[in-house]
């Protein structure tokens, strides 16, 4: 018997496990997918927020600021490469230049330190290729830029490396409430959990619904990305967003940590796996992103890409205990500002758990450190140190960004390591690069293949079913 | 700091040739850098024949053509280094480089030859809309699982591109059991040499769609279908004319990109349009004593024309090495008229031109019966007859010396034109 059992490891999920994972209590982490943080985490904008977005007084805009503020320390401590580069809303027109006000004030009542409005000239001088049209700009300091997908990575990681149970390709298909609590059964067997807390993203609703009426459901909303070449990682140096509007806070053009320019997303309803792209969300994308930064160069795109906002009706974060279903907590709707409010969600969380009876005793020894090896970032000194412990770290096998056999080996030893051609990816940006794996894919799946004990053809691009390889090609008799 | 007279970087065939030829006009301290663990680059895996009808007057394999240049390499002492990344070049001829065996290390070298090759354009590049399954690979990479780690990527195959790899993959994917629905060309015309298209389409009677694209992709975990549409004159998508292709794969082969990463961080002049170095007729960058040859410099079809360049550009290191820099009283540009893409070389040095420059370029379009015309200012000084020009094959002229001493003026246009017959 558990004492808590998290379902999703997503951003949330993760952050749930870390913060609960200095308690002294059993804890476990369900996870659908073959690897953590496979959903709404992976495939976002990837920035904190300032906060000035959400209306005073709701859930989202007091664990936005609490959560960007929790970010940074959190980033350091876990080595999530954190960048804070502020940002600035732009206003075209009378109706924005009005809105830019309603956004300050808002920013100021939720507590965002530094807000400040900019003439389009000034605004012009920060960002020299912000477009002429702009007749007004809100400067907001605090926004930063995060790895989101390595930032989930790095709270999992530790809070397994602090005794949380990591399932992963382990989907919940039964709950069912027992007389301590509840069972949940999974295709891994049954566990069992006094609470539960789920952060199932997309699926949270139908998670729910395993146990009990849920009050709330899940509308996800799609939106489409590029990612472009480092040639135009520099176009811009802070995250440049437009007004916001009904469906989101608009298309934002924004430099990424890995060097990169993000330009999207756009909002459209969808299925809640539904990733594609289409040729009219990418034209969307442009179309409106030129009006921000005209020169963006989009021949210079190395990737499209799509994520699901897994947003409710509720025009706020769903942080509470079931009012059907006690002993069942929800982090759920968890849209825009998610990822800027992740740790602060989950330290409401853990507060309302522990109001119901979770007893929060610290642990004597909790590790709160994580590093790991980045060549590409490494001066050549510390580089011939690591290569003369093992000279694997010497042979680079992602040419475009760097990334050696060493880096591969050690992601492939971390608390959760990857199972797929793109968990390598994600882990240490081997084929992240301009040529998206082209020269590298072959290598890390030969790497994967003879680390894992298993054939090349047994090692898949994603999730299971996501073959890269059919078998060996015809041999020669002999 | 380590000093060589030499530096190449990159052991494919651009590499070998640069270091054969500037050994065999004297240098000898040669260090050559190759980030692979075998030298002979893409070629490697290149396992199909029709390699070395110009160099060697026969019919290679592509492992076959490298082994003739590895097995001179090997009569010779250069020194070769494999599993060695190159990290940086510096305008001082410096090159940082990393390897297993002795870590980061930083070498000084009287000249450099920048042989780094290319790479292919990807799915993103060209933003080809739909799901991001597997089964959706470069025709390159496709190559090499096949050719290098004996493994099958797919049974039904639709090729997107017809450029040279893809086409060759369509051969190959089909004598290993695959079934090649289609090939996809977004163009009205193939950009891929005539002779694959004859021998690794039409000999297996797989269909090439002109003036065709892929709208959409289809598949949950794996590839499941692809879409493919017309597209108008102006390449956007008709709609109604989509027809739909189950397969498990879907190779692109839309273009290759010179991988000049190196290049734009030492600092030289760049040309938008080879999206490689500016060069000079010896093969020189803006940066003296910095050469680059063969696919870092302009994509080519054939791999004998990237050998003879890359002498061409081993033998000017060795001079450089030798007497010292190049010096000319007038520099002509080269310009690019109607119907020509790019020109390589970008500048000719009049002084320095000697017998003669060899001017490649391509057209943007199909040419029959037609001409192509060099003018200095508004007089012509050249006229070259041609039966057939293509986008796909790399033209070539040769400007003699004493005509270009005739240029007035400091450029000349090379155009391309229809002609009488």
């Amino acid at each position: 018997m558990q004492d808590v059992i998290i379902i999703g490891c997503g951003v949330a999920g993760a952050a749930c496990a870390y913060r609960l994972s200095r308690f002294r209590l059993r804890l476990t982490v369900l996870e659908a997918l073959s690897d953590v943080a496979g959903g709404t985490t992976k495939a976002n904008s990837a920035i904190l927020h300032a906060g000035y977005d959400p209306e005073p007084d709701t859930k989202m805009a007091r664990l936005n600021v609490e959560g960007v503020r929790m970010a940074e320390e959190i980033c350091a401590k876990l080595d999530v490469p954190y960048r804070k580069t502020g940002s600035l809303v732009l206003a075209f027109s009378r109706e924005d230049r009005a809105l830019l006000r309603t956004l300050l004030e808002r920013g100021e009542k939720n507590g965002v330190a530094g807000l400040g409005l900019l003439s389009g000239d000034e605004a012009r001088a920060l960002e020299p290729e912000l477009s002429g049209a702009v007749l007004e700009a809100l400067l907001a300091p605090s926004a930063a830029i995060v790895n989101p997908w390595e930032y989930a990575l790095a709270m999992a990681e530790t809070a397994v490396r602090n005794g949380v149970e990591l399932r992963r390709s382990c989907p919940v298909t039964a709950i069912a409430r027992e007389e301590e609590g509840f069972a949940v059964t999974t295709p891994q067997g049954v566990f069992r959990a006094r609470y539960i807390i789920n952060a199932a993203g997309v699926h949270a609703d139908r998670v729910h619904r395993l146990i009990g009426e849920a009050s709330f459901t899940i509308r996800p909303a799609k939106g489409e990305y590029y990612l472009l070449d480092k040639s135009e990682g520099t176009r811009v140096s802070r995250v440049i967003f437009q007004c916001p509007g009904p469906m989101g806070k608009g298309v934002l053009v924004s430099p990424t940590v890995h060097g990169n320019l993000i330009v999207g997303p756009t909002a459209e309803p969808s299925g809640p796996e539904d990733t594609s792209n289409t040729a009219r969300g990418l034209q969307t994308v442009r179309e409106l992103a030129a009006r921000s930064v005209p020169g963006v160069r989009f021949r210079e795109n190395i990737r499209n890409f799509a994520g699901v906002r897994a947003g409710s009706g509720r025009g706020d974060f769903i942080i509470e205990e079931s009012p059907t279903v006690p002993g069942f907590f929800n982090a759920a709707g968890i849209c825009s500002p998610g990822l800027s409010a992740a740790p602060a969600i989950a330290d409401e969380l853990t507060g309302l758990l522990a109001e119901k009876g979770l007893p929060l005793k610290e642990k004597e020894s909790f590790t709160d450190t994580r590093r790991r090896v980045r060549f590409h970032d490494l001066d050549d000194r510390a580089r011939n140190e690591l290569i003369a412990a093992d000279p694997r770290y010497g042979r680079v096998v992602c040419r475009c960004e760097t990334v050696t056999e060493g880096e591969i080996l050690a992601c492939l030893r971390a608390p959760i390591p990857p199972a797929s051609v793109n968990g390598v990816k994600r882990r240490t940006g081997a084929g992240m690069g301009r040529c998206q794996g082209g020269f590298c894919g072959p290598r890390v799946q030969e790497i994967l293949a003879r680390e894992l004990g298993v054939p090349p053809a047994a090692v898949p691009l994603e999730e299971p079913g996501s073959y890269i390889l059919t078998g060996e090609t015809k041999e020669a008799w002999s | 700091m380590r000093e060589h007279q030499l530096v190449v970087v990159g052991g494919g065939p651009a590499g070998l040739s640069a270091a054969l030829s500037a050994w065999e006009a004297g240098v000898t301290d040669i260090l050559l850098l190759e980030r692979d663990k075998y030298l002979g680059g893409i070629l490697n895996q290149c396992v199909h024949n029709g390699f070395g009808l110009h160099r060697f007057k026969e019919e290679l394999t592509g492992p076959e053509y490298a082994g003739r240049f590895i097995d001179l390499l090997e009569s010779t002492a250069v020194q070769v280094k494999t599993d060695a990344m190159v990290l940086s070049v510096a305008p001082d001829k410096t090159v940082r480089y990393v390897s297993p065996d002795g870590g980061c290390q930083t070498v000084r070298a009287g000249a450099v030859v920048l042989a780094m090759g290319c790479r292919e354009r990807t799915r993103g590049a060209i933003s080809v809309p739909g799901a991001r399954c597997s089964g959706i690979l470069t025709a390159g990479a496709a190559q090499r699982f096949l050719n290098i780690e004996g493994q099958m990527v797919g049974r039904r195959v639709v090729i997107l591109g017809s450029g040279d790899i893809g086409l060759i993959m369509a051969r190959r994917m089909t004598l290993e059991g695959a079934k090649v629905l289609a090939c996809v060309e977004l163009m009205p015309y193939s950009g891929g040499l005539n002779r694959n298209i004859v021998q690794c389409l039409q000999d297996f009677d797989i269909p090439l769609y002109l003036s065709h694209t892929v709208t959409n992709i289809i598949g949950e975990k794996r590839l499941e279908k692809v879409v493919v549409s017309a597209v108008d004159e102006g390449r956007r998508p008709i709609p109604g004319t989509e027809r739909t292709f189950e397969c498990d794969t879907l190779l692109l082969s839309v273009g290759l990109l010179p991988e000049n990463e190196l290049t734009r961080a030492l600092g030289a002049e760049m040309d938008l349009r080879t999206n490689g170095a500016v060069v000079y007729e010896n093969m020189e960058t803006s940066i003296p004593g910095i050469f680059a040859c063969g696919n870092v410099l302009q994509v080519h079809d054939l791999v004998d024309f990237v050998s003879e360049e890359s002498a061409r550009a081993g033998a000017a290191a060795a001079d450089y090495i030798q007497n010292g820099g190049t010096t000319s009283r007038r520099t002509l540009r080269v310009e690019n008229g109607d119907a020509v893409t790019y020109t390589v070389p970008q500048r000719i040095r009049l002084d320095a031109a000697g017998e003669g420059v060899q001017v490649f370029f391509r057209v943007n379009r199909v040419f029959g019966t037609s001409a192509v015309t060099v003018a200095a200012g508004e007089k012509r000084i050249a006229r070259f007859k041609r039966e057939h020009m293509a986008p796909g094959e790399m033209e070539r002229i040769f400007l003699p010396g004493k005509l270009l001493a005739l240029a007035e003026g400091d450029t000349i246009t090379v155009s391309a034109e229809e002609a009488e017959a």
